[in-house]
C-alpha cells in the first residue's frame, strides 16, 4: 500500500515568470488545461465570486475539501474544521469530518462572513502529526496506555502564521494571479518553502489569501528576517543575433525555456530529488488522495504534504509543509520506530545506539511522555548520576 | 523627475505602498527641489502638477520667503496668485488653514490671501459652505470682510434675520427642515442628519443643489436607495472621471448602457483632443489590464481608468489608432484589472505594426518574466529601429515612493508620470526631458517658457 517514489511529478503544470517582493519570491504554476471534475467542495466557494475560466456547468465531479478548513459545514451553523483531506462525490450530502471549533473570544462575529480561513495553526500541525503517526500497533510493555490508545495525539509541533512572515502579507497582496494560475511554489530567500497546487484556477483564485493563513515553519521566519531582498531574475537578450522581429519573438521563446530550467533548479529539494514515502489514504472516482512522507534526511530539506492524483499519476491537488532540522530529527526517531514497530530495542541497533541511548533521545525529543514513567524515570536517573559521575 | 512626481502623486495609498511612505517620499523631494532649484520649483506651479503638490509647492514658498531674493519673490508672488486662482476653493482654504496652523504670517501671505477672498464671487455662499476654513483666513490676515459676513462668522448667535437670502436660508435650516434644501449639500447634509431626515428623502431633495462631482460621487449612493433626480450629464464630465466611473459598474451594466457609454467617453475624448484630434498619424497603443492596475482602497482602479481614458483620448487623436491590452480582448469598455504584467510580447506585438508613435500606460512594474520589456525596448532602438521613426513615450499613473520617481520601464524610453488622461498630449510634448536628451538649459528655457505663457493667461482672465 504504502509506496516509495522520487520526487513530485508536476506534468501537465509549468512555471510561470516568479515575481519577487523582498525576500519571497513566488513562483506561479499555471495549467493550460484545468482539472474540471475535481474541485473544492461548492461549500468553500463565494457564491457571488465571478468565474475567470469558463468551464462546462460543475454536472458530476469530485470535490475536495483541503485539511484544517474552517467553513460552517454542521446544520446548526457553527464552524467547524475539516480533519485531513477530504474528497466527497457530487451526491454526498453528508457532513464532512471535523472538529467543531468553540471560540470563546470574537472569533464567532466572523462567522457569517463568506470567507475560507484555517484553523489556528497549533491545532492544525497536531492534526497533521496525528494522521502522519498513529503511534504504537503493538502495545509494548514500555509505552503508556495512552500512547497505545491515543496515539501522539497530545503532542504539539511550533509553526509560525504566515502572517508573521516579514513581508509575506505584502508578497501575497500585490502578486499578479495569472488567469490560469493552478497553484504557487513560494521560496523565502530562495529556500523552498512550501507548494500548493489545486486543480482549477477558479479553486486557487479562492484559496490565494488562505496562504497567508498557512503555516511555515522557523527557519523561514528566521529568513524573511536576515535576508532582506532576492535578486530578480533578468535575462539580457543576445542583440547580436537580432535583425528582425521574428528573431526578436525567437530570443523571447529562448528566454521563456531558459527560466522552466531555472525554475527546476531551484525547486530541486522537493520535485527531483528525495525519496518520498507515499501513503494512499483515500480513492473516490479516478482521484487518490495520498499523504508523503520525506526520508527525514537531516542534511537535506524535507517537506511533509498531500496529494492527489488521477489515475494516470498526474496531480490534481498538493499542499506542503517544510520541517525545521529540529522536526526533521523528530520525524527521524519516529519514521525509525514505525519501522521497527516500537519496539525499543530493534530500533534501538538500527540507530547504532542501545536501549538507554535510544530512551534519552526520545525524552530529549519530547517524546518521553509516552514511556511508562517508571523507565523515563529510571533512565533520567542514570543520567544524571553518569553525569555527576563524569563531573567529579 | 520632480514634475513627474508632482503630477502623479496624491500622497494616497497605491498598490504597491502605503500613504504614510507616499506621503514621506514626496514631503523629501519637495524639501530637496525647494532648496536645491528654488525658481524651477516656483515655475512647476505653471506646469500642470495635481493640486495636492500645487497646495504644497505654494505652502512650502510661502513659508521659505525669507530665502529669496526680491526678483525671486515677486515672480512668486504672480505665479502663486495666479495658481491659487485655478485651484477649487476648499483646496485654497486647505493652504490658508496650513498656513494659519504653521504660523506662516508674512506681509506677502496677507496680501495673497487678501487678494484671493476679495476675487472670490459671493462671499456670503463661501461664509455658508466653508464657513469654519473662511473664518480661520479672515483672522489670520485681518480680513476686513462685507456686511453680514462677518457677522454670520463670528457673531451668529444675535442676529434674529439676516437680509442676505442664503445666510437667512443656513440660519432658518437650524430650526426648518424646507430651509435645508436651498443651502449647498455638504452643509445640508449634516443638518440632514441633524434632523433626522431619511437619506432617500434628503436626496431627491437636494439633487438640484448638487455640484457635478458630488453628483458624479452620489451616482451609487442614489442607486441603492432608488432616488431618480441624482442622474448624471455623462455629456459634460471629464474624461478620466467619466472612465473612473464607467469602471465603477458591473460589466453585465456596463454590456447593457454600452452604446450610452462608449458614446459618453468618445465625445469627452473629443473635448479633450480639442483641435489636435487626428493629428498624430499611426498611433498604437499597450494598455496595462494586469491586477496592478486595480490600485488601492483609496484609488480604486486609478491606474486602469487613466489606461481606459487614454485609450478613447489616443483614439480621438490619431488618424490609425490600435490599442492592446495585455489580457483583455474586445470591446474596451468591459475591461478588468486580472493577471500579470507580460509587457515584453505585447510591445513587440505593437512595434511590429511599425507605427509612428507607440504610447505604453503602466504601472512600469514589468514582471512576467522581469525586465522583458526594458530589453524588447533597448534592442528596438539599437538594432531594428536606429533611426528612431517610431517615438516610444511610457505613460506612468503611479508614483514610486521608493525612488522619488515614477517606475521607469527601459533607459531609453521617456517615462512621464500622468494623474488624469486628458493632460496626455501635453505631457508627451515633456516628454523628451524625461529621456535627458535635452539639456538643462534647455529644460530652464522650456520652463521660462511655459510660466510667461501661464501668468499671460491667468493675467488676461482676470
Amino acid at each position: 500500500m504504502t509506496a516509495v517514489i522520487e520526487g513530485i511529478d508536476l506534468a501537465g503544470l509549468t512555471a510561470g515568470p516568479a515575481q519577487t517582493w523582498g525576500a519571497i519570491r513566488l513562483v506561479p504554476l499555471l495549467r493550460r488545461d484545468p482539472v474540471t471534475d475535481l474541485r473544492l467542495h461548492a461549500r468553500l466557494h463565494d457564491p457571488d465570486a465571478l468565474s475567470i475560466v469558463q468551464t462546462a456547468p460543475r454536472t458530476a465531479y469530485v470535490s475536495f475539501i483541503p485539511h484544517a478548513f474552517v467553513a460552517t459545514w454542521t446544520t446548526d451553523s457553527t464552524p467547524a474544521a475539516a480533519y485531513g483531506t477530504q474528497l466527497r462525490g457530487s451526491t454526498d450530502t453528508e457532513v464532512p469530518e471535523g472538529i467543531r471549533l468553540v471560540f470563546r473570544r470574537r472569533m464567532a462575529r466572523r462567522e457569517d462572513r463568506q470567507r475560507l480561513r484555517f484553523l489556528p495553526l497549533h491545532l492544525a500541525m497536531e492534526g497533521y502529526l496525528a494522521l502522519q503517526f498513529g503511534g504504537p500497533p503493538i502495545a509494548w510493555q514500555e509505552w503508556t496506555r495512552q500512547a497505545v490508545t491515543r496515539g501522539l495525539s497530545p503532542r504539539v509541533e511550533a509553526g509560525y502564521t504566515g502572517a508573521a512572515i516579514a513581508g509575506l502579507d505584502d508578497a501575497l497582496r500585490v502578486f499578479e494571479i495569472h488567469p490560469d494560475q493552478c497553484g504557487m511554489v513560494l521560496y523565502v530567500a530562495d529556500a523552498l518553502t512550501a507548494a500548493f497546487v489545486v486543480p482549477h484556477p477558479d479553486d486557487y483564485r479562492a484559496l490565494h489569501p488562505t496562504l497567508l493563513q498557512d503555516f511555515y515553519g522557523d527557519l523561514l521566519f528566521h529568513y524573511a528576517h536576515l535576508y532582506p531582498a532576492v535578486p530578480d531574475f533578468t535575462v539580457r537578450l543576445d542583440d547580436t543575433a537580432v535583425t528582425s522581429v521574428a528573431d526578436l519573438r525567437a530570443q523571447l521563446a529562448r528566454v521563456d525555456a531558459e527560466w522552466q530550467g531555472f525554475h527546476a533548479v531551484l525547486a530541486d529539494g522537493l520535485l527531483a530529488a528525495g525519496r518520498l514515502t507515499v501513503t494512499p489514504v483515500h480513492r473516490m472516482g479516478r482521484f487518490t488522495l495520498a499523504r508523503f512522507l520525506p526520508a527525514f534526511d537531516p542534511d537535506t530539506d524535507n517537506h511533509i504534504g498531500e496529494v492527489i492524483t488521477d489515475e494516470t499519476g498526474q496531480l490534481a491537488y498538493l499542499k506542503t509543509f517544510r520541517l525545521s532540522a529540529a522536526q526533521t530529527r523528530r520525524g527521524h526517531l519516529l519514521s525509525q520506530l514505525a519501522a521497527h514497530d516500537w519496539n525499543l530495542d530493534t530500533t534501538a541497533t538500527a540507530l547504532r545506539t542501545d536501549r538507554v541511548g535510544l530512551i534519552q533521545r526520545l525524552d530529549r525529543a519530547g517524546f518521553g511522555h509516552l514511556l511508562r514513567p517508571d523507565i523515563i524515570d529510571a533512565c533520567r536517573r542514570r543520567a544524571r548520576e553518569s553525569r555527576g559521575r563524569a563531573a567529579r | 523627475m520632480f514634475v513627474n512626481a508632482a503630477i502623479t502623486s496624491t500622497a494616497q495609498r497605491e498598490f504597491r505602498s502605503t500613504a504614510a511612505a507616499q506621503r514621506l517620499s514626496l514631503d523629501f523631494l519637495h524639501e530637496y527641489v525647494l532648496g536645491n532649484y528654488r525658481d524651477l520649483y516656483a515655475a512647476t506651479l505653471a506646469l500642470d502638477v495635481n493640486q495636492l503638490n500645487a497646495a504644497m509647492v505654494v505652502t512650502n514658498l510661502l513659508r521659505t520667503a525669507a530665502e529669496a531674493s526680491r526678483e525671486q519673490r515677486a515672480q512668486e508672488g504672480r505665479l502663486i496668485a495666479a495658481r491659487l486662482r485655478t485651484l477649487p476653493p476648499q483646496r485654497v482654504y486647505g493652504v490658508f488653514r496650513d498656513l494659519r496652523r504653521r504660523g506662516i504670517n508674512n506681509r506677502r501671505t496677507r496680501a495673497i490671501v487678501r487678494d484671493w477672498v476679495t476675487a472670490r464671487p459671493d462671499p456670503a455662499f463661501d461664509a455658508v459652505k466653508y464657513r469654519r476654513s473662511l473664518s480661520v483666513a479672515a483672522r489670520h490676515a485681518h480680513l476686513p470682510l462685507p456686511g453680514e459676513v462677518g457677522t454670520v462668522l463670528f457673531d451668529w448667535r444675535r442676529p434674529k434675520r439676516y437680509e442676505t437670502p442664503i445666510l437667512e436660508a443656513w440660519r432658518r435650516a437650524h430650526y426648518d427642515q424646507r430651509a435645508l434644501y436651498e443651502l449647498p449639500y455638504t452643509v445640508a447634509e449634516g443638518l440632514a442628519a441633524q434632523h433626522g431626515i431619511d437619506r432617500a428623502r434628503f436626496l431627491s431633495g437636494i439633487a438640484p443643489r448638487l455640484t457635478a462631482g458630488e453628483r458624479l460621487r452620489l451616482q451609487g449612493n442614489a442607486v441603492r436607495h432608488k432616488v431618480d433626480g441624482v442622474a448624471m450629464d455623462l455629456a459634460t464630465a471629464p474624461l478620466t472621471r467619466l472612465a473612473s466611473y464607467v469602471l465603477s459598474l458591473p460589466r453585465p451594466e456596463r454590456l447593457r448602457r454600452r452604446d450610452e457609454l462608449t458614446g459618453a467617453l468618445r465625445a469627452a475624448a473629443r473635448r479633450a483632443a480639442r483641435r489636435q484630434a487626428g493629428t498624430w498619424g499611426q498611433v498604437v497603443a499597450v494598455l496595462d489590464d494586469s491586477y496592478s492596475a486595480a490600485g488601492s482602497g483609496t484609488k480604486r482602479r486609478r491606474p486602469l481608468a487613466v489606461a481606459l481614458a487614454t485609450h478613447y483620448l489616443l483614439e480621438a487623436l490619431a488618424a490609425d489608432f490600435t490599442g492592446l491590452w495585455l489580457h483583455h480582448r474586445g470591446d474596451p469598455l468591459l475591461v478588468h484589472p486580472v493577471g500579470a504584467t507580460g509587457l515584453g510580447v505585447r510591445i513587440l506585438d505593437a512595434l511590429e505594426r511599425r507605427p509612428d508613435r507607440l504610447v505604453i500606460v503602466s504601472d512600469g512594474w514589468d514582471n512576467a518574466p522581469p525586465g522583458q520589456a526594458a530589453e524588447v525596448l533597448r534592442i528596438w532602438r539599437t538594432r531594428l529601429d536606429p533611426d528612431q521613426h517610431t517615438s516610444i513615450v511610457h505613460l506612468n499613473p503611479v508614483y514610486d515612493a521608493d525612488t522619488f520617481d515614477v517606475h521607469r520601464l527601459a533607459a531609453g524610453v521617456a517615462t512621464v508620470g500622468v494623474r488624469d488622461a486628458e493632460d496626455a498630449a501635453a505631457l508627451v510634448e515633456l516628454a523628451r526631458f524625461a529621456t535627458g536628451s535635452a539639456g538643462f538649459d534647455e529644460l530652464r528655457r522650456h520652463l521660462a517658457d511655459r510660466v510667461e505663457r501661464f501668468l499671460d493667461a491667468q493675467e488676461a482672465v482676470s
